[in-house]
């Protein structure tokens, strides 16, 4: 039986990123191959604008996959949720 | 050895969280607090409110797993923490770190270590409201190296 569910991650954005975005997250269509947070954020990055400036190479953005802090080389699957925040200024 | 974490908007009475954590418990020979409050002023700006935004899910389990750490890491008792969210003013307070233990060495160092990594890793942020606008709070390379001694 094929799954049913589709392929997508729900990618949520927190704080000043949120806001840079305009949204709080979206939907995100998985390629075939397993994908990684690094592909993820490149394509988002590939966006221009505020997504080009805010994920720009240097600037510090977190990321947790189903609320784990997560690297780069994490890897994301179907119906995971991948959150992208700037660094935590709490307390 | 009891844990707990809440994230509430309600203001808390300093008083009540510190009496959950005794409970007549007289194994207790020693509570350390913490408690975080609003500042009037942040890099040369005056601040007139903060707003407090988390992560639901994600903050709860993260300050549930600082609390496990620093009960492994010491011979304590019990650990809670609170840590409010939405609009606060100056003086208001953010943050309350509550440790109790047999000895008071182990409550000052836990308590000190919920607060480093807290700071590091809870998703909290911070935006304050200043004469020149609303501003995102940025991170202190500081409070990484603080993190780091433990």
């Amino acid at each position: 039986m094929p799954d049913p569910r589709p392929a997508t991650l729900k990618v949520v954005y927190l704080a000043r990123l949120r806001e840079a975005f305009g949204t709080a997250g979206e939907d995100w269509p998985l390629p075939d191959t397993d994908a990684a947070v690094d592909s993820l954020v490149d394509a988002l990055r590939a966006r221009g604008g505020a997504w080009a400036l805010e994920l720009a190479p240097g600037r510090a953005v977190r990321v947790a996959v189903n609320h784990v802090m997560a690297s780069p080389s994490t890897i994301v699957r179907a119906g995971d949720e991948v959150a992208l925040f700037p660094p935590v200024t709490g307390g | 050895m009891g844990t707990s974490v809440r994230v509430q908007s309600a203001l808390f009475e300093i008083g009540v969280e510190i009496d959950r954590m005794r409970a007549g418990d007289a194994r207790i020979g020693a509570i350390a607090t913490f408690i975080g409050t609003v500042r009037d002023v942040n890099d040369a700006a005056q601040v007139s409110a903060l707003e407090l935004e988390h992560y639901p899910g994600m903050t709860e389990q993260s300050l549930s797993d600082i609390a496990d750490d620093a009960a492994r890491r010491w011979d304590i008792l019990g650990v809670s923490i609170v840590h409010r969210v939405g609009k606060l003013l100056p003086a208001d307070p953010i943050v309350m770190v509550v440790v109790t233990s047999a000895h008071r060495r182990e409550a000052f160092a836990a308590c000190e270590f919920v607060m480093d990594y807290l700071k590091t890793r809870a998703p909290f942020w911070k935006k304050e409201s200043t004469p020149a606008g609303d501003r995102w709070v940025e991170a202190h390379a500081s409070d990484d190296d603080a993190a780091a001694r433990w």
